[in-house]
C-alpha cells in the first residue's frame, strides 16, 4: 500500500482555494437589494462542499483496482438511473423544465447526469485499457462510442445539450489519451466541423478539401473514406439547402429543440448583462458583495451558470486573472499524474477527468463573457449545486488516489 | 500487490515517451485555451472598461425628473396673479407597454382612473419610455394617502412633488393669463419648444404662453436605482441629483384689485371686454374678456363636461373679446376721421359742415340716416363729436375724400395690431392704402364710390377692431398723439407718435371728448371731482333679433381729461347704444382714481 503521504497534496490545495471561493461567491451572489431569496444559499453550499470532502477522502481510499471492479456496476446503474430518470426525475432549480432531478419521496438526491460523468470517464477507461492497442480505424471507434453514446442519448433526451457536449469533450479527449492518431479522430469530427462551416461556402471549401487530403495521406479503409466524405457533403451542403427552405418558425423550432435553455429573445439579453457586469469590473473590481450589476439581479442565474461575471463584476480582471490561474494550475496537476501513472486504467481516468473539468470551465468562462455559446453548464467548484460539487470532489478524490501509483517518469513535464 | 494482465499489456502502450508528447500537447491545448480566457477578459475589462462601466450605470441608473416651480405672476404692487403650489404627481417606471396595462390594471382599484387616463398613460409611455410614465399629473392628496398605503403593491410607483398652477383670482384673469398644460406632441415638433420632453407642463395661452421661457424655469433631475425588472429599489445618491431651478417672479404691469373690479362689473350676465391702459407707457391694467372661464379648471387636463359646457355656450367664453373679437367700432372711431381732417387743415375744431344735420344726408341716390332722426342741426365739430352726429362725420368725410381717409386710418394703425404681448391678438379689419387698389380688388373697378368714404367716416363699412386696438388709438388721444403699445408685462414702453396737432386743434378735440361725458352722448356717467373724456360708439352687429338690429355698445375715454393716467375701452356685446358702455367705463375709471361716479348709475336702460 501506498502511504497517503505521497498524495499530491497540491491538487487538493488547489481545490480547496477555489471552493473557499466559489461558496465566498455563492454568498456573495445572495447579497441583492433585490429579494432574490439566494442570501442563505451559501450555507448550503459550504455543507454540499463538507459531503464533496467526505465523499473525496472516501473515494481515495478505494484502490485502483477496486475502482477498476466496481466500474462496470457504477456504469451500469448510472444508465439505469438515466434510463428510469424521464419517468421518475423531476425539473428542479435553474433546469425546470427538464425531468433531470433525481428524488426520494419528497427529498432530492441530485442530478444523476452530474455523476454520470465520471461513469462514463471511468468505464471509458476500462473500456480503452482492456485493449492491447489504440483504435486504429474509426470502425474501432464502435464500443467507446456506445458506451459514451448511450448515456449520452440519455441526456440529450431530458434535455440537457451542455452535458451533451462535455461527454463528446470526453470521448475525444480520452481516444487521443489511449494513442489514437490525430488524423482519425479529426476525420471523426469531420461532419460536425463540417456542419458548423456549412454557411460559409468558401471556409466549407477549404475544410472539405484537407478532409480529402487527409484521407489521400492516411488512407483508411475505402468503406470509411466514403462515408466520412458522405457525411461532409451531408452536413455541409444538403443542410444547409434543408435549413434555408425551413420556415424561420420551424428553424426556432428546431434550435430550441437542440437546445432548450436557449430563450432567443433572453439569452443575448444574458450575455450583455454579464459582459456589462464583468466588463465594469475593471482592473480590480468593485469589491467584495458589492457589484452593482449582481446587486440589482441584472443577472441571471447568477449563483449558479453565472457565477463568474460576479467574480469579474466585483474582483475584477485581477480576480478572473487568478481564478483562472488557479484553474490552469490544478489541470496542469491532473495531467501531471494521468502522465505519471503506470496504469493504463489509472491514467486515463484522470485524463477523462481533467478533460471533462477543463470542458466545463472553458464553456462556462467562456459563455460569461460571449465566445461560447450559452448552453448553460456549471462551473467546477463554484456554481452552486450539491450534485455538481459532490462530482467535483469525487473526480478531486480519484484523482489523489490515482496521484499515488504514479512513479515519476514523466518528471520532465515540470508543472 | 497483484497486476491484472490487462494493467500489464497496458504498460506497453502507454509508452512514457508517447505519453509525454500527448500531455504535452495537452499542455498546450489548455494554456491556449487559458491564454485566450484570460486576454478576453483583459479586453472586456481593461481595454473597453469605460465603455461597461458607463452602460453598467445607465444599466441601473433611471431619470426621475423634478418639475420646476414656474415663475409666480403678479400684479404691479405684487398682489398674485398666479402661483405654484404643492400638488402631487404619480408616474411609473415599467419595461414594457404591457406591464404598464397591468400595473394600471391593478392600481385602478385603488385610486379612481378612468379609461381615458389609462389610455393617455400608454400613450405618454410610447412617446418616451425612458421617461417614468406618468399616470396622474395632477393628483389630491387623497389620492396619494391612499397609494402610499398600498405602496408595496406596486414597485416602480414614483410619487412626488408635481407644483400645480393656481389662480387665485379665478376667471378675473382668464383673458389674459392662460393655463399650464401638457406640451403637446404637435408643439414638440415646433422649434419652440425645442429642447422640452414629453410630459413637461407648459402655459398654454395667455402670458403663460407668451413668457414661457422666463416662466419655466429649469427641470432638475434626480436618479433612482432600478432593478432588472425596472422595479425601483432606492434613491441614488443625493449628490447626483440636480435641483430644479424655480422661474423668478414674474411682474406684470396688471393692476389686480382694477381687474378684479373689472371682471366684478362685467359679472356673468354681460358678454363683452373692457381694456384699461396707462396712456404714457401702454401699461395694461386691466384686460377682461367677458363671460370667462375658470383657468384654474384647466390645470392637468380639462374636464371633458366643463370644456363642452364652455364650448356650448352662446356667449362663447373661450373667445377672447379684447385681442380677438372685432367690431366695427362705430362712432369711436369719428375721432380718426376728426383728426385726419384736422392734420389736413381742411376743417378747424369750430367749424361747421355746409349741411345742417335734418336727421339724415342724401349722397346721390342713397340716403344716410343720423342715429338721431329729429337732427342736430348746425353743428360745430366739437359740437358734432360731443352729440356724436353722423351727418356732419358724413361731410367730413367726403370732405377728406376715400383716399385720404384710409390713408390716415392706416396711420392711425387701424389696420395693424395693437402688439400687445400676448399669443393669437387679431389684425382689425381696415382697407389698405392706397385705398383705390383696396377697393377695386375687393368690389371691382365700378363695384365702389365716394359713398364708401361716408361709412367709413362714422367707424362702419370695412372696419373692425379689436378693443385693445381701439385703446392704443386712445392713448394717443390722451397724449397728444403719441400711442403706447399696450403691454401686459412690465419693462421699457414702446411709444410712438401717430399724429401731431397744433395745441388748438388738439386741445378741441380733447374739450370735446370731455363734453361728450359732461353734456353729451355719456352724460350720465359723469364723476364728481374728476373730468373724464371719451367717445361713445354703437355699432351696427349685422345681427338681427325681432326685426331689430342689434348693437354693440362702445366707448373709449380716458381721465381725468387734462391729465389723463388712464384709458379705458369698453364694449359690450349686443349691449345697444353706447352710452350704457360709458358708464361701466366711467366706474372702472373711478374706480382707478379713486372717484366715485356722480350719478348713480341705474341698472338698465335710458
Amino acid at each position: 500500500m501506498r502511504r497517503l503521504a505521497d498524495a499530491d497534496y497540491p491538487l487538493v490545495a488547489l481545490a480547496l482555494v477555489l471552493s473557499v471561493m466559489g461558496v465566498a461567491m455563492v454568498y456573495s451572489a445572495g447579497q441583492t437589494d433585490v429579494s432574490t431569496g439566494l442570501s442563505g444559499l451559501w450555507r448550503m453550499q459550504a455543507l454540499h462542499l463538507a459531503l464533496g470532502l467526505g465523499a473525496a477522502w472516501l473515494v481515495s481510499r478505494m484502490s485502483i483496482r477496486t475502482l477498476d471492479y466496481v466500474t462496470p456496476a457504477f456504469y451500469g446503474i448510472v444508465v439505469a438511473v438515466l434510463v428510469l430518470l424521464p419517468f421518475i426525475g423531476r425539473g428542479a432549480g435553474t433546469a425546470k423544465s427538464s425531468r433531470s432531478w433525481l428524488y426520494l419521496g419528497d427529498v432530492s438526491i441530485g442530478q444523476p447526469a452530474e455523476i454520470a460523468k465520471v461513469a462514463v470517464v471511468m468505464m471509458l477507461a476500462k473500456v480503452l485499457a482492456s485493449r492491447s492497442d489504440a483504435p486504429r480505424t474509426l470502425a474501432d471507434f464502435w464500443r467507446p462510442a456506445l458506451v459514451v453514446g448511450v448515456p449520452w442519448m440519455l441526456v440529450m433526451l431530458q434535455p440537457d445539450l451542455g452535458t451533451g457536449l462535455v461527454f463528446i469533450g470526453i470521448l475525444f479527449a480520452m481516444l487521443y489519451w489511449a494513442g489514437t492518431r490525430w488524423q482519425l479522430l479529426v476525420m471523426a469530427a469531420s461532419p460536425v466541423v463540417s456542419l458548423a462551416l456549412a454557411f460559409n461556402t468558401p471556409l466549407w471549401g477549404a475544410w472539405f478539401v484537407f478532409i480529402i487530403a487527409l484521407i489521400y495521406k492516411t488512407r483508411p479503409y475505402m468503406l470509411e473514406s466514403v462515408a466520412v466524405v458522405g457525411a461532409n457533403l451531408a452536413f455541409g451542403v444538403v443542410a444547409p439547402f434543408v435549413w434555408g427552405h425551413l420556415q424561420p418558425h420551424q428553424q426556432q423550432r428546431l434550435l430550441v429543440f437542440l437546445d432548450p435553455s436557449s430563450d432567443p429573445l433572453r439569452s443575448g439579453y444574458h450575455v450583455l448583462q454579464s459582459q456589462v457586469a464583468i466588463g465594469s469590473g475593471g482592473w480590480f473590481g468593485k469589491g467584495f458583495t458589492q457589484g452593482t450589476q449582481k446587486r440589482l439581479a441584472f443577472l441571471p442565474e447568477q449563483h449558479t451558470d453565472f457565477i463568474f461575471p460576479v467574480v469579474g463584476e466585483e474582483l475584477g480582471f485581477v480576480g478572473v486573472a487568478i481564478v483562472l490561474a488557479l484553474y490552469a494550475w490544478f489541470m496542469m496537476r491532473c495531467i501531471r499524474i494521468a502522465a505519471r501513472s503506470q496504469n493504463t486504467f489509472a491514467s486515463l481516468v484522470a485524463f477523462g477527468l481533467v478533460a471533462m473539468l477543463f470542458a466545463h470551465v472553458v464553456e462556462n468562462v467562456g459563455m460569461t463573457v460571449g465566445v461560447m455559446p450559452i448552453t448553460g453548464i456549471p462551473l467546477p467548484f463554484f456554481s452552486y449545486g450539491g450534485s455538481f460539487m459532490l462530482t467535483c470532489w469525487i473526480a478531486v478524490g480519484l484523482l489523489v488516489r490515482l496521484s499515488l501509483e504514479g512513479r515519476g517518469q514523466a518528471d520532465t513535464l515540470v508543472i | 500487490m497483484v497486476a491484472a494482465t490487462g494493467i500489464e499489456a497496458a504498460r506497453v502502450r502507454l509508452h512514457p515517451n508517447d505519453v509525454q508528447r500527448r500531455s504535452r500537447g495537452a499542455a498546450a491545448v489548455l494554456f491556449l485555451a487559458f491564454v485566450f480566457l484570460v486576454g478576453t477578459f483583459f479586453h472586456a475589462q481593461v481595454v473597453q472598461h469605460g465603455d461597461y462601466a458607463l452602460r453598467s450605470r445607465d444599466n441601473r441608473m433611471r431619470e426621475i425628473p423634478i418639475p420646476a416651480p414656474r415663475g409666480m405672476i403678479v400684479d404691479r404692487h405684487g398682489a398674485i396673479i398666479a402661483e405654484s403650489v404643492p400638488g402631487y404627481s404619480i408616474s411609473v417606471i415599467v419595461p414594457s407597454a404591457d406591464s404598464l396595462r397591468t400595473v394600471l390594471g391593478r392600481i385602478g382599484s385603488v385610486i379612481p382612473l378612468s379609461e381615458g387616463q389609462a389610455e393617455e398613460a400608454v400613450r405618454r409611455f410610447r412617446r418616451n419610455a425612458n421617461r417614468p410614465t406618468v399616470i396622474l399629473g395632477n393628483a389630491t392628496f387623497d389620492i396619494v394617502s391612499r397609494l402610499e398605503e398600498h405602496r408595496v403593491e406596486f414597485p416602480g410607483i414614483i410619487i412626488q412633488d408635481a407644483p400645480k398652477r393656481f389662480y387665485p383670482a379665478g376667471s378675473a384673469v382668464s383673458a389674459f393669463v392662460g393655463y399650464t398644460g401638457e406640451v403637446s406632441e404637435q408643439e414638440l415638433t415646433t422649434p419652440a419648444f425645442a429642447g422640452y420632453k414629453p410630459g413637461q407642463q407648459v402655459g398654454k395661452g395667455g402670458i403663460e404662453r407668451e413668457y414661457e421661457s422666463r416662466l419655466k424655469g429649469a427641470e432638475g433631475v434626480r436618479f433612482v436605482e432600478v432593478d432588472a425588472r425596472g422595479r425601483v429599489v432606492r434613491d441614488a445618491d443625493s449628490s447626483t441629483t440636480v435641483l430644479p431651478q424655480p422661474a423668478p417672479r414674474f411682474a406684470t404691469n396688471i393692476d389686480l384689485d382694477l381687474q378684479q373690479y373689472v371682471a366684478d362689473i362685467f359679472g356673468d350676465s354681460l358678454a363683452g371686454a373692457a381694456v384699461a391702459l396707462d396712456p404714457a407707457t401702454g401699461a395694461v391694467l386691466a384686460l377682461h374678456s367677458a363671460p370667462g372661464f375658470d383657468p384654474n379648471r384647466f390645470i392637468g387636463g380639462i374636464p371633458a363636461g366643463y370644456f363642452r359646457q364652455l364650448l356650448d355656450d352662446p356667449r362663447r367664453p373661450l373667445y377672447n373679446k379684447a385681442t380677438q373679437g372685432r367690431f366695427a367700432p362705430g362712432s369711436t372711431w369719428k375721432l380718426a376721421t376728426a383728426i385726419t381732417a384736422l392734420e389736413l387743415g381742411l376743417v378747424k375744431v369750430t367749424d361747421r359742415m355746409p349741411t345742417p344735420c335734418t336727421g339724415g344726408y342724401q349722397y346721390g341716390n342713397r340716403y344716410f340716416k343720423c342715429h338721431l332722426a329729429k337732427g342736430h342741426g348746425f353743428l360745430t365739430l366739437a359740437q358734432a363729436i360731443e352729440q356724436s352726429c353722423d351727418v356732419y362725420f358724413y361731410q367730413l368725410a367726403l370732405k377728406v375724400g376715400l383716399q385720404r381717409l384710409v390713408a390716415g386710418g392706416v396711420r392711425l394703425g387701424a389696420g395693424a395690431r395693437s402688439g400687445i404681448d400676448l399669443p393669437a391678438e387679431s389684425r382689425p379689419e381696415y382697407p389698405s392704402d392706397p385705398a383705390a387698389d383696396y377697393f377695386t380688388k375687393r368690389y371691382g373697378p365700378r363695384g365702389w364710390t365716394q359713398a364708401n368714404a361716408l361709412n367709413l367716416g362714422i367707424g362702419q363699412g370695412e372696419n373692425a377692431q379689436t378693443v385693445v386696438n381701439v385703446a392704443r388709438f386712445y392713448t394717443a388721444l390722451a397724449n397728444g398723439g403719441v400711442a403706447a403699445r399696450p403691454q401686459i408685462a412690465s419693462g421699457a414702453p414702446s411709444i410712438e407718435r401717430i399724429f401731431a396737432l397744433d395745441s388748438t386743434a388738439y386741445e378741441g378735440l380733447r374739450d370735446a371728448l370731455a363734453g361728450v361725458v359732461e353734456r353729451g352722448t355719456a352724460a350720465s356717467s359723469r364723476i364728481s371731482g374728476v373730468a373724464l373724456a371719451g367717445k361713445t360708439g354703437t355699432a351696427q352687429s349685422g345681427v338681427f333679433r325681432g326685426g331689430q338690429e342689434l348693437n354693440h355698445a362702445w366707448f373709449a375715454g380716458f381721465a381725468p381729461a387734462d391729465a389723463p393716467r388712464i384709458v379705458v375701452v369698453v364694449l359690450i356685446e349686443y349691449g345697444g347704444h353706447g352710452t350704457r358702455a360709458a358708464r361701466i367705463a366711467s366706474k372702472i375709471m373711478g374706480h382707478y382714481l379713486k372717484m366715485t361716479p356722480a350719478q348713480h348709475i341705474q341698472t338698465e336702460g335710458e
